[in-house]
């Protein structure tokens, strides 16, 4: 008895995740688009801004889709959501202190080594 | 047989939207992530911290690669296949990543089935998904001894950067590792599910807890995961 009173109370206390299968299957579709696309960019042989502002573009588009969707952060309460997705924005921290230390290793390789990159 | 006592508070108190209601979840008693189970909240929070150590291994990479003087090899070449006489460019990578994408797409339907409560098909899609993970690891093992038949070493390779070889076998390596570890940890799962442990409530061999459908969805999240950094290995290591 008590069994089937836990069992009644399940979906009210703790969220379950039911979507619609098709909402699954456009997502699918649209990753193997986008994994198309990011491949073209290569294959294309595309150079420049123009390569690297698409591939970013098609990575984040990949990455929001299944972390939202397939993931299913997009109905998740929303501390769930800051707690998981705000710490890593802080990387793009790290990548900037990263790139001005990266150039002056560069900078000091060609001055004292005399080598061009 | 001790049992813990969980109190939900989530439902009853009325919570203020927005960064207000955030605010409020976070500075309430005992517990910050209301309608979330501690499983999947602690999944997420591994998962946080793997992406610092992914984060840390693809910046590692920009520094190495922005700083040699000398040229980086160009992926574009080292990774072509030669398919029938014709030279493709990245074509391994590229058909490892559909398969990758694919097995992600499985896994989610799995997640759906479990909470349909249809544990024959969601048993299949769970194998399904690591035989397309086991796939993925197989063609990574193909493209590692290739590399190494070329002589590419983590000091050293024939066509410039010597750094190319160390941070390539350092994240390709890593990644596989998550996937190798994904594939035994869906094995484990998709046999519980088969057996029906989540709907007769049998209590798990190592924790003694009853599982339910959600063990499913957690698998999910760390399958997805993997996925996820694949994207970032794809676009910054093979693409850029």
């Amino acid at each position: 008895m008590t069994q089937v009173a836990t069992h009644a109370q399940m979906p009210a206390k703790e969220q379950h995740q039911q979507h619609p299968i098709r909402l699954y299957l456009v997502v699918w579709g649209f990753l193997f688009i986008l994994s198309a696309c990011s491949y073209f960019v290569d294959y294309a042989g595309l150079h420049g801004y123009l390569r690297w502002s698409l591939i970013l573009l098609f990575m984040v588009l990949k990455a929001g889709l299944i972390i939202a969707i397939f993931m299913h952060m997009a109905w998740e309460r929303l501390a769930l959501v800051y707690a998981v997705l705000l710490p890593p924005v802080l990387v793009l921290v790290f990548v900037a202190l990263m790139m001005s230390e990266a150039n002056y290793t560069a900078l000091s390789r060609m001055t004292f080594f005399g080598a061009s990159p | 047989m001790a049992q813990t006592v969980e109190t939900h508070t989530g439902e009853t108190l009325e919570r203020p939207l927005g960064l207000r209601g955030v605010a409020a979840d976070f500075s309430s008693d005992q517990r910050a992530f209301k309608n979330v189970s501690w499983g999947k909240a602690m999944m997420w929070i591994f998962l946080l911290s793997d992406t610092f150590i992914f984060g840390c291994f693809l910046v590692a990479y920009m520094t190495a690669r922005m700083s040699t003087t000398v040229a980086w090899p160009n992926p574009s070449e080292v990774f072509a296949l030669t398919i029938g006489g014709q030279e493709i460019p990245l074509i391994l990578i590229a058909i490892m990543t559909f398969v990758l994408i694919s097995s992600s797409g499985t896994m989610a339907m799995a997640v759906n089935f479990g909470y349909r409560r249809d544990r024959r098909t969601t048993a299949i899609l769970m194998l399904l998904t690591a035989v397309l993970g086991a796939t993925f690891v197989g063609m990574q093992a193909f493209e590692w001894s290739k590399l190494i038949a070329e002589g590419v070493r983590p000091w050293e390779n024939p066509w410039g950067a010597a750094q190319f070889g160390s941070t390539f076998f350092m994240i390709t390596g890593f990644h596989g590792t998550h996937v190798t570890i994904g594939v035994i940890f869906l094995l484990i799962v998709a046999r519980k599910v088969w057996r029906g442990d989540f709907d007769t409530e049998r209590r798990g061999f190592f924790t003694s807890r009853k599982g339910n459908y959600e063990v499913v969805e957690i698998m999910g999240l760390y399958w997805h995961f993997v996925d996820l950094v694949w994207v970032f290995i794809f676009a910054f290591f093979y693409l850029w």
